[in-house]
């Protein structure tokens, strides 16, 4: 049980449970508020990520300018998406998202050229020098460290991503209660009544589409940070359904739903790594690992059938009327 | 080489058709974006390999049996999850994130009972026939003659039996399906066998074209398929078979020299997802739905 108490693997677990609460805060942003069902945010985190990397080990970028960029990029990418798509249905376009994070993760495997390949970062300049993007990053969360008195990176890196996402958790929270955030819940509930009124409904869902891209975008600076080294496979579908359940687990329609989603879906998929008790201790580590997520799979469906509205949320906006 | 790649986009397209339809139909009735689809698939093709590697049937009896499991399996999916979630009126999202955990729950249990390596029916992989150009392994071959009887028999189905046009009618507008006196209960039951059917058949041929396959699999054929479904119109069968074959010959032939040098093959996954995008662009309620009226 020496991994249980070790500091080092909680912050771990509390450092995941950050980034993916920006990650989701996105989804939050623009299926909480605005009603889009953006099954493609994986992409935005990644362009986020590629971006960082690509301008610090290509163009020999400083760190402190690429990462703006990389948020600004995956913005971009929302805006692009948003452009055509956004003019179809709510499935439709859901349907389309889900598309173009698979053109980005295809992109990023092909392109070895841009992006490294299937190898990843590391071969970023190509086979044989092992590229790396991080040290910057890593010489800051020393310094900060040190001047906080802190030894231990993770947790170094614990504080940085919770500061950051308690910040823009805050900033969500009031956004929600401006007239902006207003006319997307009018949006979101009523498209026509909302234009009848002569709100640009394009217009609006197309800057919560991008506000939740830049949140991905910064989700994934953090993830590149956090592991120093990433590649195609990082950015797999199924990241954007982690999302997905971590949103219903904490509850649709409110901000501070999400982190508490994010930590319980953190803490939940850590747990089941200690599975070593008999009848799991007769699996090998393989099938341990697939009984873990056959488990949550499960819980998953006891979930939907039995709290709908997750931890926080309200019950009528799971149900049909 | 232009017939070769023609010959092999009927192939993938068949098979993209033929699990179009079970999405399809599934989003009409009962508005479920269902995400096991690609893992059923999958298990219906273990199943075939079990009867067929295992028990040492012939490949037909071997595809049947699975399709048969399948269905099976859809039929007690459906009402150890999809019926009790009707019946608390759970909405898109609920039903989403459910079928999300059931395709977990699907894949890791074919991990836990096959392992995660490649397998392959016991078919002979060098019997291969000469047509002109066009060469198909005999895989190939029998995936079209299956599918497009598949095809054909789905299609009379949903044209003429009167248990097939229900299934439209009730896809098209439930309300006004359930008004006129329709047993929704037993059409749902239906389709469920009927998509539970169709995807062990699709997974079987999907996994014998590829000729290795592994648990994942699934998965990688469930978004073209949702394309397909997505540009033939969400809940439109007819769509979803126009759509399937056309992804399918669109993803093999921009590969070709006389189309502006050809696509590498590499990128044929992203032709799948670039022509949804263009198609819906062109029609945004898909091939065969119908525009919305306000």
């Amino acid at each position: 049980m020496s991994v249980l108490s070790s500091a080092e693997f909680w912050a771990f677990v509390g450092v995941m449970a950050g980034i993916y609460t920006l990650f989701t805060l996105g989804l939050q942003i623009q299926f909480g508020l605005a009603g889009l069902l953006n099954f493609g945010q994986v992409a935005f985190m990644a362009v986020g990520a590629y971006t960082m990397a690509i301008l610090v080990v290509k163009q020999g970028w400083s760190m402190w300018l690429a990462a703006p960029l990389g948020i600004a990029a995956a913005a971009l990418a929302g805006l692009l998406v948003g452009l055509p798509a956004l003019r179809l249905r709510g499935d439709y376009f859901a349907i389309v998202t889900i598309a173009f994070s698979e053109i980005v993760r295809w992109v990023a495997t092909n392109e070895d050229r841009l992006t490294g390949g299937s190898q990843g970062t590391i071969n970023l300049r190509g086979e044989g020098v092992a590229a790396q993007y991080n040290g910057q990053w890593e010489r800051f969360q020393g310094w900060l460290g040190e001047q906080l008195g802190i030894g231990s990176k993770d947790v170094v890196m614990l504080l940085l991503v919770w500061s950051v996402a308690l910040l823009l958790l805050w900033v969500a929270g009031r956004l929600a209660r401006t007239p902006w955030g207003r006319v997307l819940r009018a949006i979101r509930e009523d498209e026509d009544a909302a234009a009848s009124v002569g709100k640009p409904v394009f217009r609006y869902r197309l800057q919560a589409l991008s506000l939740g891209a830049a949140a991905a975008g910064l989700a994934g600076l953090f993830y590149a940070w956090q592991f120093g080294f990433f590649s195609p496979d990082d950015f797999q579908p199924l990241i954007t359904f982690f999302g997905w359940m971590i949103l219903i687990l904490g509850g649709v329609g409110r901000v501070w739903a999400v982190p508490v989603g994010a930590v319980v879906f953190g803490f939940l998929f850590a747990a089941t790594r200690f599975f070593d008790f008999p009848p799991f201790s007769y699996l090998d580590s393989a099938d341990r690992a697939y009984v873990r997520l056959l488990l949550i799979g499960l819980l998953i469906i006891a979930l939907v059938l039995l709290r709908p509205q997750g931890i926080l949320g309200r019950r009528q906006e799971m149900v049909l009327e | 080489m232009f017939w070769q790649l023609l010959a092999n986009g009927l192939v993938t397209g068949s098979v993209y058709a033929i699990a179009a339809i079970g999405v399809s139909l599934l989003y009409g009735l009962l508005r479920l974006v269902n995400f096991a689809h690609g893992d059923l698939m999958a298990l219906g093709a273990f199943l075939s390999y079990l009867a067929n590697a295992a028990f040492g049937w012939p490949m037909a009896a071997a595809a049947l049996a699975g399709m048969a499991a399948t269905a099976a399996l859809a039929v007690v999916c459906d009402a150890l999850l999809w019926r009790p979630l009707r019946r608390r009126r759970a909405g898109f999202m609920s039903l989403f994130l459910a079928s999300i955990g059931l395709a977990l729950v699907l894949r890791q249990a074919i991990l836990l009972l096959w392992g995660p390596q490649p397998r392959s029916y016991d078919v002979d992989p060098f019997k291969v026939y000469a047509l002109g150009d066009v060469r198909l392994s005999l895989a190939q071959t029998a995936t079209i003659v299956v599918a497009s009887a598949a095809i054909a028999a789905i299609a009379v189905f949903l044209a003429r039996s009167a248990t097939g046009r229900v299934m439209r009618a009730m896809a098209d507008d439930r309300a006004l399906a359930q008004l006129s006196g329709i047993d929704v209960n037993r059409v749902i039951l239906l389709t469920w066998v009927l998509a539970g059917l169709t995807a062990g058949l699709a997974g079987t041929l999907a996994a014998l074209v590829q000729g290795s396959f592994d648990p994942n699999f699934g998965f990688q054929l469930l978004l073209p398929v949702f394309a397909a479904v997505v540009l033939g119109g969400i809940g439109s069968a007819y769509g979803a078979l126009a759509g399937g074959l056309a992804l399918g010959l669109a993803t093999e032939l921009s590969t070709w020299e006389g189309f502006a040098g050809g696509v590498e093959p590499a990128y044929k996954p992203v032709v799948a997802f670039t022509v949804l995008i263009g198609g819906l662009l062109l029609r945004p309620q898909g091939l065969f739905g119908r525009a919305r009226v306000v």
